[in-house]
């Protein structure tokens, strides 16, 4: 029961996103498409869990002083990985998420995470942690990523499900329309915690 | 006068037209988390503009001297982050030394600036862009001062804010995410200018 809630804790009650607030700056830069979206939060996905793991095997080898620069560089060679693993395979996603995956390594939700939880715990929980934050993470950016295509572009997913008559919000996929979506859905987050 | 022309189009560039904060999405979280009051946004974005060029400078030599000569291109992310992480320390040991009045003022800011992804983002961007030794210090001085700028601009506002009467569940991070939109609808004004 307790794994099952390491796992799910991720997604609504300790969303990265919308309850801590961390790694806001690829989820306003990306979210642009949902296809976008997809592509940031799986590979963040998979450096959280990867970087969870390691950091959970080696967290006795580790002396604390130094701690943060050893998490760091684990975290850099698996966001190595994922970048030539992505160019490799994805070039289309790759290209347009360009600068924000190698910016994965000071995404603050996965220090937060190897400081916070897989420094802490064994190498299971980690991984059940690792993947529940990250796919909340990934829910987080297609809900924006969602609303600002539908808006902006009157699609989802490439497809168009708005009737032709509708004019397109240009702001929504650019720059303001990130900002303004997200405290939007910041300030709903948190009338429904009042509730 | 081609060059003197060149350094006022990177300039307007790298300040207006492509903020690092408002326009590239970099550096989101000091710029919410360090806008509460004045003093502190200045002297953290004294501290950014500080670090964005010394990264920009060491960055580029290592990427030119160090990692394209031996071929290991490839480990440009872990490189730039250790990079950034140890210049980081040596500017506080370095303030710490010399200017303790300065130092006490920055104290708490210097390490966060590790994690701010302007720098790393900053970094990056010059060797994508191929920018030569002196375009490259310049890149990070005016993105530098473009965040700086908007830092400043939002402390002013933030202080206005907090007597202003809000729905309670906007308040804080919601509405501080809408006064971004709306700063950089207005920056976008400015991708309209033409050289």
């Amino acid at each position: 029961m307790t794994l099952l809630k390491e796992f799910t804790k991720g997604f609504i009650k300790e969303n990265p996103v919308f309850v801590m607030a961390l790694g806001l700056c690829p989820t306003l830069a990306v979210t642009s498409s949902v296809v976008n979206a997809i592509g940031m939060g799986l590979a963040a996905t998979f450096v959280l869990v990867f970087s969870n793991i390691f950091i959970s095997l080696i967290k006795n080898l580790i002396p604390s002083k130094i701690r943060i620069p050893a998490y760091i560089v684990v975290i850099a060679s698996f966001v190595t990985i994922v970048d030539m693993v992505m160019h490799a395979y994805l070039p289309d996603i790759h290209k347009s998420l360009g600068l924000f995956i190698p910016l994965i390594v000071v995404n603050c939700i996965i220090l937060g995470r190897a400081e916070a939880f897989a420094s802490k715990n064994n190498v299971l929980r980690s991984i059940l942690d690792g993947l529940g934050m990250g796919l909340g993470f990934t829910l987080a950016l297609v809900v924006i990523g969602g609303i600002r295509e539908v808006l902006g572009a009157g699609q989802f997913l490439g497809i168009n499900i708005l009737p032709d008559s509708y004019q397109p919000m240009l702001i929504a996929i650019l720059a303001p329309g990130a900002f303004i979506v997200m405290g939007l859905l910041m300030g709903l987050m948190n009338l429904k915690k009042k509730k | 006068m081609e060059f003197v022309g060149k350094i006022l189009f990177m300039a307007v560039m790298a300040i207006f037209v492509q903020n690092f904060v408002l326009m590239r999405f970099l550096g989101l979280c000091p710029y919410i988390g360090v806008s509460k009051k004045l003093d502190s946004a200045i002297g953290m974005g004294m501290a950014v503009i500080f670090v964005m060029t010394m990264a920009s400078t060491f960055t580029w030599l290592i990427h030119t001297y160090l990692l394209v000569p031996l071929h290991i291109e490839f480990l440009q992310t872990i490189a730039f982050i250790l990079t950034i992480a140890s210049l980081v320390q040596l500017v506080e040991m370095v303030i710490q030394k010399t200017a303790p009045a300065l130092y006490k003022s920055l104290g708490v800011f210097l390490p966060l600036i590790t994690t701010n992804c302007a720098v790393l983002g900053v970094a990056i961007l010059n060797i994508q862009s191929e920018y030569n030794f002196i375009f490259a210090i310049l890149n990070g001085l005016f993105a530098g001062i473009g965040f700086t700028l908007v830092l400043i601009l939002m402390a002013g506002i933030r202080e206005r804010l907090e007597r202003a009467e809000l729905p309670v569940s906007m308040k804080g991070m919601p509405i501080s995410m809408i006064v971004a939109g709306s700063m950089a609808l207005a920056f976008l004004g400015f991708s309209g200018l033409k050289f």
